[in-house]
């Protein structure tokens, strides 16, 4: 090949970028105090892990995941020592009940405070006691529906089996959420056991697939901003941001009842600068703080200091942002069903996805 | 070892027994236990689930498809290109490569706003009142992922077969009468069999064990043998099921390059 | 006329190739942040983009791994190649095998192997260990390079400079070298490229705070692209783009000699 003679040239070019950069950049000195943070991917302000770091001088070495499932074998395998971790309401009880979690010293974390007490509440569901985790962000799942696209309100699971929206559907590409749908649908519990409900669950999905466009998890964002389909099911921390990017989407939470989920802080039992972490925790409970994130990631966030400091009162008030939890249907958190459940979920969903 | 030279050899024979056979090993030991580390074949066994089995079969289907079209592609391309007076051929074939460094995630997702409902390409066509194409999230789309992904690796084998053909070899076809199709049937296209070779094995393999293709053009509606071994390890969490599956998937490659391999008599890879 | 079809079937297909990053190209310059609509054009993802750390370190350790991963691999490969092509078909075997597993893997299995053995070592994760991954996956592309170029290589030329009083090693440099540096160049790059693209084995072998430009479009992808990621993007295509159209077409000073040099590698 003739262009090899001249790469020769572009190989000495990359030597010197080489050279360059590892004599330019030196790796930045850290002072020693830091903290190991590992978070949803977008799931925080940048400007707070810096303001964080101005603030109190300890480094925040950030780490993203996309799923809890993928949080977990890394955390388990000892891997990397994490400080702070920020998992789901499941996957808590799952870390606490393999023993992977430390107890939070509430007398070092001023601001929980701040927190709603409703959502220590809901906490309990999975954290007894409140023990291991500080609620940081949490939502419901429901609806998302293009006004101008459908006919009737929506205000039940059963509109994703209408025949008259064929692939005009966005279904959730993870178990649970999947099979969250036709179990409320049908009265269950979303956490149930029962073999026979389960199998009812995995019919109904079956059923429902020729109608779906596709299987698939935060895209259902972009999606529903660009048209491309009448309904989708999504957490409703998208639907502020969606409906300011497509103001005909609305977000409904089905009157059959849907899922509650919180993300929350916890600190690992491997953790190795836990004094770091609890400040971090803290201070990411301050309602200044708080309210910073909110706005950046839309998710609700369960600190009323914050939510009172809100401007816009549509948004401090929110229905979507912020329902009433009493006034709610039935709304329920999932559960860690331990390896059994967690299998057998997997298995019919592997039908499900095969059909 | 008698010959000096083979010494050079020691570093990578350090490297791959470190970082490729002792690895291997642990996927082997994963494979055949279950989660209380007994000896088991359930994980092999596995695959022959209806599930399983029917994700095979639609990869190795899809694969052989995405194969087929890139040859289709490739082969003219290379061949167009190969014999081209242009002195600049190598540069022509880079162009061809370039797409690779923008990154495989986004040019995939990229292809997601080409083809849907209301997508680029679906505007286009409305303008010039044509029926709308409504590929995505089916099977095709994620025939055209593999071959738009894949491709690349199709056409530089072929290529650097073809420019290695003595053009001597083809004038002395020529002389002793053969026409343009004798030629390239006797003369050219056995000549470059081994590139062809090595273009399907690193086109097919990729093809056969994706899985974000298929999440991301085929809207997760179709189950690859690559999803179900990324959802074994990933949501399930189940490593020892997904190394089981995965030796499968390796045993199959393997036999699958075995009988390619005999066609491909100098065992050289054309990259 | 068979010209024009050749042309139009090579634009075809180069519109098939570039349609995405076309496209990609084109949602840089989208002020809107979403993929999903157009809101005008603007250059501010461009500014943005710099002063972005997250996206600005990721660069930096990409370019760095890259580079580093590419480099080690290049000489580990070249002399394995070298070693292989004159080894006892015994040895050989095993090479060839070994070489061939990473390309016949799954990615999420290299991927999930290399993190499992660097579990049981105990190796703190971190830059460390994803370039001895990386590496790992780039040498079978330098060997698979190389050889080819070896095997073409005419052994009688260099065993006349031996006779001729050459020391293994000069006749090596003069007489060898030469002819496999094509193969050991596009070896370096294929390594490069491949390191660049790579996510999954990266993800499974890195440690907190370490993010290379795949692993953090991987945690957007879900969550939307970041229109600076789209910028970044472009600007690295039109900087290889840029790069391999100069060093093709500026006329070097020794030119002449190039054109000897490359003349007796042809044939």
């Amino acid at each position: 090949m003739r262009m090899g003679k001249g790469m020769k040239k572009s190989i000495w070019m990359a030597a010197m970028l080489v050279a360059l950069i590892l004599t330019g950049c030196g790796k930045a000195a850290s002072s020693g105090e830091e903290v190991v943070v590992y978070n949803w991917g977008e799931y925080i302000d940048p400007d707070v892990l810096s303001d964080f770091e101005t603030e109190t001088g300890i480094h925040v070495v950030y780490d993203e995941f996309e799923t809890n499932e993928i949080m977990y074998p890394k955390v388990e395998s000892g891997a990397s020592a994490y400080d702070v971790i920020c998992p789901s309401d499941y996957m808590i009880e799952k870390m606490i009940a393999n023993d992977l979690l430390q107890e939070i010293k509430w007398e070092n974390i001023p601001n929980v405070s701040n927190i709603d007490p409703q959502y220590m509440n809901e906490s309990e569901q999975f954290d007894p006691g409140n023990k291991y985790s500080i609620p940081y962000c949490w939502g419901t799942v429901g609806i998302l529906y293009n006004r101008t696209m459908v006919t009737g309100p929506i205000d039940s699971w059963s509109v994703l089996w209408d025949e008259q929206y064929k692939d005009n559907i966005l279904m959730q590409d993870s178990v649970r959420d999947a099979f969250m749908v036709p179990l409320k649908w049908k009265g269950r519990s979303l956490n149930t056991m029962d073999q026979a409900e389960l199998e009812e669950a995995r019919d109904l999905l079956i059923e429902q697939k020729p109608l779906v466009q596709a299987y698939v998890v935060d895209q259902v964002r972009d999606k529903m901003i660009g048209n491309e389909a009448a309904l989708g099911v999504i957490y409703s921390g998208e639907a502020i941001y969606t409906q300011r990017e497509n103001p005909n989407l609305e977000y409904v939470i089905p009157k059959e009842g849907s899922n509650i989920w919180i993300d929350s802080w916890v600190i690992p039992k491997n953790a190795e600068h836990v004094a770091n972490a609890e400040k971090f925790i803290d201070y990411m409970c301050r309602a200044d703080v708080a309210l910073k994130n909110f706005e950046y990631i839309t998710y609700a966030t369960p600190n009323k200091a914050a939510r009172e400091l809100i401007e816009d009162a549509d948004i401090r008030n929110s229905e979507i942002a912020f329902p009433d939890l009493s006034k709610c249907p039935d709304l329920e958190a999932y559960l860690y069903l331990g390896e059994e459940g967690d299998a057998l979920y997997n298995e019919l969903w592997k039908e499900v996805k095969s059909k | 070892m008698k010959n000096k030279k083979d010494l050079l050899s020691l570093p990578y024979f350090i490297w791959s027994a470190g970082f490729i056979i002792i690895p291997l090993c642990m996927i082997f030991f994963y494979g055949f236990t279950d989660r209380d580390l007994h000896f088991t074949f359930a994980n092999i066994a596995s695959i022959t689930e209806t599930e399983n089995i029917k994700a095979l079969l639609i990869s190795i289907l899809l694969a052989l498809i995405a194969t087929l079209i890139c040859i289709l592609l490739a082969y003219p391309l290379a061949m167009i290109i190969a014999g081209s007076k242009l002195k600049d051929s190598g540069f022509m074939i880079f162009v061809f490569i370039l797409p690779m460094w923008m990154n495989f995630l986004l040019r995939t997702l990229a292809w997601q706003t080409l083809l849907e409902k209301n997508g680029v390409i679906n505007t286009i066509l409305s303008k010039l009142n044509l029926p709308a194409l409504s590929i995505i999230n089916t099977p095709y789309a994620i025939v055209l992922g593999m071959v738009y992904n894949f491709l690349p690796f199709m056409i530089l084998p072929i290529y650097n077969a073809l420019i290695k053909i003595d053009p001597n070899v083809i004038n002395a076809a020529r002389d002793l009468g053969a026409n343009s199709l004798q030629t390239f049937l006797y003369v050219i296209f056995p000549l470059s069999i081994p590139g062809l070779i090595s273009g399907i094995t690193m086109v097919s393999v990729p093809a056969l064990t994706t899985f974000v293709i298929s999440d991301m053009l085929g809207g997760g509606k179709i189950l690859l043998i690559g999803n179900v071994i990324e959802q074994e390890f990933k949501q399930a969490n189940n490593w020892h099921v997904g190394s089981g599956l995965s030796i499968v998937l390796m045993l199959f490659i393997l036999l699958a390059m075995g009988l390619t391999a005999k066609y491909d008599k100098e065992g050289g890879n054309y990259f | 006329m068979r010209s024009v079809a050749k042309k139009a079937y090579i634009v075809l297909i180069l519109l098939l190739l570039y349609a995405p990053i076309i496209t990609l190209v084109t949602l840089s310059f989208n002020a809107s942040k979403t993929r999903a609509k157009w809101g005008g054009f603007t250059l501010k993802w461009y500014g943005s983009m710099f002063r972005n750390d997250a996206i600005m370190h990721a660069l930096y350790t990409t370019l760095v791994l890259a580079i580093l991963s590419a480099l080690i691999a290049t000489l580990i490969g070249t002399a394995a190649a070298i070693a292989m092509n004159t080894m006892k078909a015994r040895f050989r075997m095993y090479f060839t095998a070994v070489t061939n597993i990473p390309m016949l893997n799954a990615d999420i299995v290299t991927g999930i192997s290399l993190m499992l053995l660097f579990l049981a070592f105990d190796a703190a994760f971190g830059f460390r260990t994803v370039l001895l991954a990386h590496i790992t996956f780039n040498i079978p592309y330098v060997i698979l390079s190389v050889l080819p170029k070896l095997k073409q290589t005419n052994r009688s030329v260099y065993e006349a400079a031996l006779d001729l009083g050459a020391t293994p090693v000069y006749a090596f440099y003069k007489v060898i070298l030469p002819d496999i540096m094509p193969g050991i160049i596009s070896g370096f790059f294929l390594s490069f490229t491949m390191s660049l693209d790579d996510f999954i084995i990266t993800h499974f072998s890195k440690g907190p705070g370490l993010d290379t430009l795949s692993t953090k479009i991987y945690t957007e992808v879900k969550k939307g692209i970041k229109p600076e990621m789209y910028a970044l993007s472009t600007l690295m295509f039109a900087t290889v783009l840029i790069l391999v159209i100069v060093v093709n077409y500026i006329p070097d000073a020794d030119a002449s000699k190039k054109q000897r040099s490359g003349k007796i590698i042809k044939e």
